[in-house]
């Protein structure tokens, strides 16, 4: 029982102490952003960290998403919350279909396949102007919920909140269900997991799934609370700050990818003191983190608490 | 009724006949060893048997049914369960997690229950963990139930692997080298465990180079040389074969 509710109340006791703690709606800006991008590297991360499969164009999920909640409202005038919805429900199929001829494939060839995956969004998306805008982008309509106009980062702060606390516990119930561990099983022997019973190929393909849509959900998040996208969403560089937030973060851990989030979205931000040293600085926190903390942040420090408590 | 039968089983690796035209027969309950020098397939034969590899060439019978390049995962929920000679443990849970994956098909498994923190799953997973825990007992790993498997010992883990098979209520269980790296009061459980197994109903294939814990225990040998059946009868029978003390050239059977 703990498993899964220990980690969302962790989570939760941040979010409410950061939101009383600060009183700058440029710092509940980056937060909000910080869990959007949460939210879609808990989802790949039940992919990577626990079924131990690689995807390298995961931000085409964030696109398909995104794009959805742009463009739908733009052209047949539906709401943009039931837009996202088809943009989720589109990121879940697109992995349900290619899930199970790619997740054949095995290390390299698997992170050349989904790199190909998600470079193929952002060509789409770029190459179709009358939809999408092209490379420029498009405008957002902005979310009405029931004649209120959501507006101001407070609400942005709660609602994105709130969205990535309900991804993370189903993250969590999911991780201490017979399905979490029949995704680890697969992570640590594919062999012995298919004389267990487990069809490895069902679940590589249903941890691709689970995790397109939290991509998608954060896509269409994105879109709304930046009010404009452009193919950069869906972009390579994107694709890699996901899974570099939960390689960063730690693989497996619910919190790991946030604080992963975390440090590749607000650290850019907080250090814009070095300007043209930023991303030098980042750069070199990714490989000092990696060096001393191997499993991740989250991990790492918990095996040495561990350790420590034991001592 | 066989539980389970290999027709002219055959498979090559790169123009190498690993195994080639076997065929036998275990009863529906009782143990059947397959013995044979290093190399001589048992492994191989093993991976055919259980749908890891596909057979290239003849039949697999489990009981009676074709089952022949059926996948393991569907052999597993016909009753069929193996263990490993190079272990195949998951390393990164613990010892009872690795049982509680084998009891994988006596879960319920439907993936939008296990979205919620529901107080349901909640109850199945203890039960579950129960069930895994005293498997566990069976083969004497209680007490480390909740170490993680990577700090377990080579013995341990091969033990390990027995439960997790048996956690799944097999009716038919392939052991491929149980005993390796287990000690004499080890080894001596093990035999125990698998005579009480096999009174209880269960068809068991054993592969083992113990030759004294084969003789104490099988109703049947079945003897492979180079990929090949070169013997096949009761213990004492196939103890005497010429065939099978040149196969053996310096080791006693
Ligand atoms: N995947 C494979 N690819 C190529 N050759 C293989 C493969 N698996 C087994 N072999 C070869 O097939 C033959 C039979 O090997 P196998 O492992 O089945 O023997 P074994 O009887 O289990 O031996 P041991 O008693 O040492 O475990 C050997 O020559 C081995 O090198
Ligand atoms: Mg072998």
């Amino acid at each position: 029982m703990v498993a899964r509710f220990a980690t969302p109340l962790v989570l939760l006791v941040l979010i409410v102490g950061v939101f009383f703690a600060v009183d700058s709606s440029f710092i509940l800006r980056v937060a909000a952003l910080v869990f959007i991008y949460g939210l879609a590297a808990i989802g790949l991360n039940i992919l990577v960290g626990d079924c131990g499969q690689v995807s390298l164009g995961h931000a085409g999920f964030l696109g398909i998403g995104a794009y959805a909640t742009a463009v739908l409202p733009a052209q047949t005038g539906l709401h943009p919350l039931l837009a996202m919805v088809v943009g989720v429900v589109a990121a879940g199929l697109l992995a349900l279909l290619v899930g199970r001829p790619v997740l054949r494939l095995r290390g390299h060839a698997l992170a050349v396949a989904t790199l190909g995956l998600g470079i193929l969004v952002a060509m789409v998306i770029t190459n179709e102007a009358w939809l999408t805008g092209g490379p420029d982008g498009m405008r957002v309509e902005r979310l009405t919920l029931f004649g209120w106009r959501v507006r101001g980062a407070d609400n942005w702060y709660w609602i994105t909140a709130g969205v990535l606390l309900l991804g993370a516990l189903v993250a969590c119930s999911i991780k201490a269900s017979p399905t979490g561990r029949a995704l680890r099983a697969v992570h640590d022997s594919e062999v012995a997991a298919m004389v267990a019973g487990i069809d490895v190929a069902r679940y590589k393909t249903l941890a691709f799934v689970i995790s397109a849509v939290y991509a998608g959900v954060a896509g269409g998040l994105l879109a709304l609370y930046d009010g404009f996208v452009t193919p950069d969403v869906a972009g390579f560089l994107n694709s890699i700050e996901l899974i570099t937030m939960v390689v960063l973060g730690g693989m497996g851990s619910v919190l790991g990818a946030v604080v992963g989030a975390t440090i590749l979205t607000a650290l850019p931000q907080l250090l814009t003191a070095f300007s043209e040293y930023e991303h030098m600085v980042l750069g070199l926190i990714m490989m000092v983190v990696m060096i001393v903390l191997r499993a991740g942040i989250v991990p790492s420090l918990l095996a040495l608490v561990g350790r420590g408590g034991r001592a | 009724m066989s539980a389970l039968a290999a027709e002219g089983v055959g498979i090559d690796f790169g123009g190498v006949r690993a195994v080639d035209n076997v065929s036998f027969t275990t009863a529906e309950h009782g143990v059947t060893a397959i013995i044979g020098p290093n190399g001589a397939g048992k492994t191989t034969l093993f991976n055919m048997l259980s749908g890891v590899y596909r057979p290239g060439r003849g039949r697999v019978r489990l009981f009676g049914e074709d089952v022949t390049g059926e996948p393991p995962h569907r052999l597993a929920a016909r009753g069929l369960s193996r263990t490993f000679q190079n272990l195949q443990i998951f390393f990164q849970m613990t010892a009872l997690e690795n049982v509680m994956v084998g009891n994988h098909l006596g879960e319920r498994h439907n993936v939008w229950r296990h979205l919620l923190p529901l107080p349901g799953v909640f109850a199945e997973e203890k039960a579950a963990r129960q069930a895994a825990r005293k498997e566990l007992q069976h083969v004497g790993l209680a007490d480390v139930a909740d170490r993680p498997a990577s700090s377990l010992a080579y013995g341990m883990l091969k033990r390990l692997e027995i439960a997790r098979a048996l956690v799944a209520k097999p009716r038919v269980l392939l052991l491929d080298e149980p005993a390796a790296g287990c000690n004499a009061t080890e080894t001596e459980a093990l035999s125990a465990l698998i005579r009480r197994l096999a009174g209880e109903g269960l068809a068991i294939v054993l592969v083992e180079h113990d030759m004294a814990m084969v003789m104490s225990l099988s109703d049947r040998v079945v003897v492979l040389d180079q990929g090949r059946v070169i013997a096949d009868g009761a213990p004492e029978a196939v103890r005497a074969d010429p065939a099978v003390r040149a196969a053996y050239l310096g080791v006693e059977v």
